[in-house]
């Protein structure tokens, strides 16, 4: 009933050795698949909203349904 | 002399060790107790207790040895390939009240407690039914459909979050959602 002596040291090493490696992996990937699921379309969709954007009817729309206190709708 | 009457202490480690009330205790209980309670422990000396995460204890179960223990004690002096299977057995019962699969036992406290936990979210329903019932002021008028509508129309004419949000989702030209 002799048993091998079991492992003493170095046991932090070899769980790090394991460990980190996928840890960085890991983390590199949620980092990349964020940027192209939810930045780059967020970019995009600013591009697209921004291209086609103009202010002054816009402003001009917000004033006649009459939401500013300094401009009132061109009516009154 | 610590004594303890009941319950549980700090000890060891500044952990908290429940004592086995233990029938191998050095000290027995001297003055006339009531029926229910238990002899008191003697906190000063080493104790026995089972525990999973604090594996051995400052002393061995039985620590008052019949004569067969004793031989057997000193049979375990020798080599263990002697032993017999029950005698290791009977050793390792004279050190340790209960194995790790005995202490590790499932129980069906599980149940008891989950129990417990739906019966006061339960009364806890009823109680704030009571209290909107009888406690709870009227709405304010901002809860209106009138007013949530002209809320919404107003959210609509200031574009709040028009490229991904909430006016992105109208069609201005329709007048309708998207």
């Amino acid at each position: 009933m002799s048993l091998p002596k079991p492992v003493m040291r170095g046991l932090l090493g070899k769980r790090l050795r394991f460990h980190l490696p996928i840890a960085f992996t890991l983390s590199l990937a949620a980092a990349i698949a964020f940027k192209y699921t939810v930045t780059e379309p967020r970019k995009q969709a600013y591009a697209d909203f921004y291209k086609q954007y103009d202010a002054t009817k816009e402003f001009n729309a917000m004033r006649e349904a009459g939401i500013f206190e300094s401009v009132r709708p061109s009516g009154e | 002399m610590l004594r303890l009457v009941s319950g549980r202490v700090s000890g060891l480690l500044a952990r908290r060790v429940t004592p086995a009330v233990c029938t191998s205790s050095a000290r027995p209980a001297s003055h006339g107790h009531a029926p229910d309670v238990s002899p008191a422990v003697d906190m000063s000396r080493p104790m026995y207790w089972d525990r999973r995460d604090v594996p051995l204890p400052d002393r061995p179960f039985r620590d008052e040895l019949s004569a067969g223990d004793k031989s057997l004690k000193e049979k375990e002096k020798g080599s263990w390939k002697q032993l017999s299977n029950e005698e290791k057995i009977a050793l390792y019962r004279l050190s340790f009240n209960q194995t790790y699969a005995e202490m590790k036992r499932p129980s069906a406290e599980w149940k008891t407690v989950l129990g417990g936990v739906f019966i006061f979210l339960g009364f806890t329903g009823l109680v704030v039914w009571w209290q909107r019932v009888y406690v709870y002021p009227p709405a304010p008028r901002t809860f209106d459909p009138e007013w949530q509508q002209k809320q919404v129309q107003r959210m609509l004419d200031m574009r709040v979050n028009p490229v991904e949000g909430f006016s992105a989702k109208w069609d201005y030209e329709k007048k309708q959602w998207k």
